[in-house]
């Protein structure tokens, strides 16, 4: 009985003692074992998958590393890489031209709570539904865009069915949506800017672009880096877009690192798990130094604070 | 009124008896279906059937699952090895090898083996056998063949070409007016393998065609450059309709439908989509597809549907009286018909619904397709090799100057995927 009462006492007192330090964790329990299951067990299960030959059914061959070997000897490997680089580089416009439509909107005009929520729509749509708009844009037979090309004298395209242009009409369709997430990213930065130093920089004399470059641009830094980290981790995850507009196709060369992936693993004709690893592997190990960099300077950042 | 009231307590009667009768030998316990026959017109189709299995056996407790098509199939990975159901719906050929294989089908060869319904199914036994036994039962199949405007035909003074000769000028004929001799949709690429089975078994026949599909012969050989050396005469002409890659095959009808195009090789299930276009039957007409060299004998595609049993399953003899059900000769009569799948029976003791096409298609597969049925490029070769290959077909339509890169890709692909 006394014995009891003196382990109860022990108890609650290690737990008087460490409450502090306990309860951050006890709340973050579920996201961390949640994350650690969902999120960091499947990427080592990736890395390990990527050593096998498995079609998802029979016995797991181990082939060591084979699959990395056969994407070395792929075209359709390098012809999404090169894909993945374009969408990187002509993706990132969506950060000057956000900005822009966030410097033209960021005026008190009546009616201008309209034009803003006109611009921010195509981010709310579905990717797919931009992808079937443009797809019927860019129809060749039917689209506008081959009137409007005509009716300034140009010869119709067909940007869809054209192995040069493919890539490039996808990532238009995809730099609309991202351009207004990136606009309501600089209009929330804009509301932050320091009156008094445009007005000190007016009073030394700045002006247009001067003013933007030197004064505005600086203080909007925040918001250029989310802008930044989410539309390259946009770029690179590219996948919706290519699936609803092309298939991947004509013949493989829309594809990107994740469809390409998505193709050989998990589609109708696919089912090569270990090789569809592989690639993701390549993804990822793509994404981690993007990732890392971001996280270096962040912790930069915090640290000149 | 009173006559009505007659009949039906009549009806109700029979069915009374029908059904006391049928409990006698009915059966009992579970049966899980999963169905993959999710258009409206075939789920209706097939839960009507499997409400009619199920009045039969008053005592079963039949569960259907209807899954979306496009999904089916990468769930059916999951679902055989997890959670099996006693039947599903899949495809015949290599399509099932990779279940059968892996053992997850059961060898149901005691359906087919010296049984009635094993005659009546003899057409598609082929079909149906891996390692000589047989591993479910087909219950609907489709012809394959071009569909064509019978009123541009008419206007231009064309009749059904039945030689490779014939077929060219026609196109020419066709091109000359202004208008483009076929339309494909190959942005979902299994459309150009259709035009590739058909040029391939027409120049080297069903058995060489087989052997590119099984792996034993090579793309880079000298027949198959023939193949493609016809299929590049009918491209440079101009005779498919511009930018295909870019449309799927539905979107490639309004073509024909508007009369851009007079002719579309295709499957069965076109009809239905002209029909609702406003095509009336006068309007088009189906012709097989012609010979291309005269001592090789005509096949055809026919690509079949068929119900299994996985190897999981824990109610097989249901399932197996089930499938008996599915393949019985009145069945398939029912559910092929016009009003239901609009496809033929397989059952040779069945009747084909009176409808143009469906009679024509059953008369050419029945008595003028003496080379063979195949069943489709991606079913009959591996899917893996299909999906390189089908690419391969489409980059060749827009560009028939790659031909030799095409052909060198595909024999790699070949080496790889066939060990």
């Amino acid at each position: 009985m006394a014995q009891a009462s003196v382990t109860e006492a022990r108890q609650s007192s290690w737990w008087h003692r460490n409450q502090q330090q306990l309860t951050p964790w006890l709340f973050l329990a579920p996201g961390i074992l949640f994350f650690l299951f969902y999120v960091i067990f499947p990427i080592f299960q990736s890395f390990n998958l990527s050593l096998y030959e498995w079609d998802g059914l029979g016995q797991a061959e181990y082939v060591g590393l084979y699959n990395y070997e056969e994407l070395y000897w792929d075209d359709a490997f390098y012809t999404s890489l090169k894909n993945n680089v374009i969408w990187l580089l002509l993706y990132l416009a969506a950060i000057p031209a956000g900005l822009f439509i966030a410097l033209f909107l960021n005026q008190t005009v009546t009616g201008i709570r309209l034009y803003k929520s006109l611009f921010f729509f195509p981010f709310v749509i579905s990717q797919v539904v931009v992808g079937l708009v443009f797809t019927w844009f860019y129809d060749p037979t039917f689209g506008i865009l081959n009137v409007l090309l005509g009716a300034v004298g140009l010869p119709p395209i067909n940007v869809l069915g054209d192995e040069n242009w493919v890539t490039v009409g996808i990532i238009v369709a995809g730099l609309w949506p991202q351009t207004a997430y990136c606009m309501i990213l600089y209009l929330t930065g804009l509301n932050a800017v320091d009156p008094e130093q445009i007005e000190a920089g007016r009073l030394d004399g700045a002006k247009g672009w001067r003013m933007l470059w030197y004064i505005i641009v600086p203080q909007l830094r925040p918001a250029t880096f989310i802008a930044f980290v989410v539309t390259i981790i946009g770029a690179l995850r590219s996948f919706d877009l290519i699936s609803v507009m092309t298939n991947g196709g004509p013949f493989g060369a829309s594809r990107v690192l994740s469809f390409y992936m998505f193709e050989v693993a998990l589609s109708e004709y696919g089912f090569r798990m270990g090789y569809g690893a592989a690639i993701a592997v390549v993804l990822f190990l793509i994404m981690l130094a993007f990732i890392a960099y971001f996280l270096w300077s962040m912790y930069k950042e915090e640290r000149a604070r | 009124m009173r006559s009505m009231l007659k009949t039906s307590v009549a009806a109700f009667a029979m069915l009374a008896t029908a059904m006391g009768a049928a409990n006698a030998d009915g059966l009992t316990g579970n049966l899980k279906i999963f169905l993959d026959t999710s258009n409206p017109a075939p789920r209706a189709t097939m839960e009507e059937m499997i409400a009619q299995f199920q009045e039969k056996n008053p005592d079963l407790t039949i569960e259907t699952t209807v899954i979306d098509r496009e999904a089916y199939k990468t769930q059916i990975r999951n679902f055989l090895t997890a959670n099996a159901p006693d039947v599903a719906t899949w495809y015949a050929a290599n399509r099932m090898r990779p279940y059968v294989e892996a053992g997850l089908f059961e060898d149901v060869s005691d359906l087919w083996d010296g049984t009635d319904l094993g005659e009546n199914l003899a057409s598609t036994k082929g079909a149906m056998t891996i390692d000589g036994k047989q591993w479910g039962v087909p219950y609907t199949y489709y012809q394959w063949g071009v569909y064509y405007r019978k009123d541009i035909f008419d206007e231009l003074g064309l009749s059904e070409p039945t030689t490779w000769e014939e077929e060219k000028a026609n196109c020419q004929k066709i091109i000359d007016a202004g208008k483009k001799c076929y339309t494909i949709g190959t942005k979902f690429l299994w459309t150009a393998g259709g035009w590739f089975d058909y040029l391939n078994m027409r120049t080297n026949g069903f058995d060489f065609h087989m052997d590119l599909l099984t792996g034993k012969a090579k793309w880079t050989s000298d027949e198959v450059r023939q193949t493609f050396a016809n299929w590049r005469e009918l491209i440079d002409m101009g005779a498919f309709i511009d930018n295909h890659q870019t449309y799927s095959w539905q979107e490639a009808l309004p073509f024909m439908v508007k009369g851009d195009a007079a002719a579309y090789l295709m499957g069965n299930f076109a009809v239905a989509p002209l029909r609702e276009a406003g095509l009336s039957d006068d309007q088009i007409d189906f012709y097989q597809f012609v010979e291309i060299n005269p001592d090789v004998e005509l096949a055809e595609d026919a690509p079949t549907d068929t119900f299994h049993i996985p190897a999981n399953a824990e109610n097989k003899e249901n399932a197996r009286e089930f499938l008996k059900f599915v393949a019985s000769a009145d069945v398939q009569t029912w559910i092929n018909d016009g009003k239901h799948l609009g496809q033929l029976p397989v059952n040779s003791k069945s009747s084909v619904d009176n409808d143009k096409f469906l009679e024509q298609g059953f008369e050419m597969l029945s008595s003028n397709s003496p080379g063979g049925v195949a069943q489709f490029f991606d079913r009959d070769a591996p899917a893996e090799m299909a999906k390189v290959a089908m690419e391969g077909l489409q980059e060749f339509m827009v560009k028939p100057d790659n031909l030799d890169k095409i052909l060198a890709r595909l024999d790699r692909a070949q080496e790889r995927i066939y060990k």
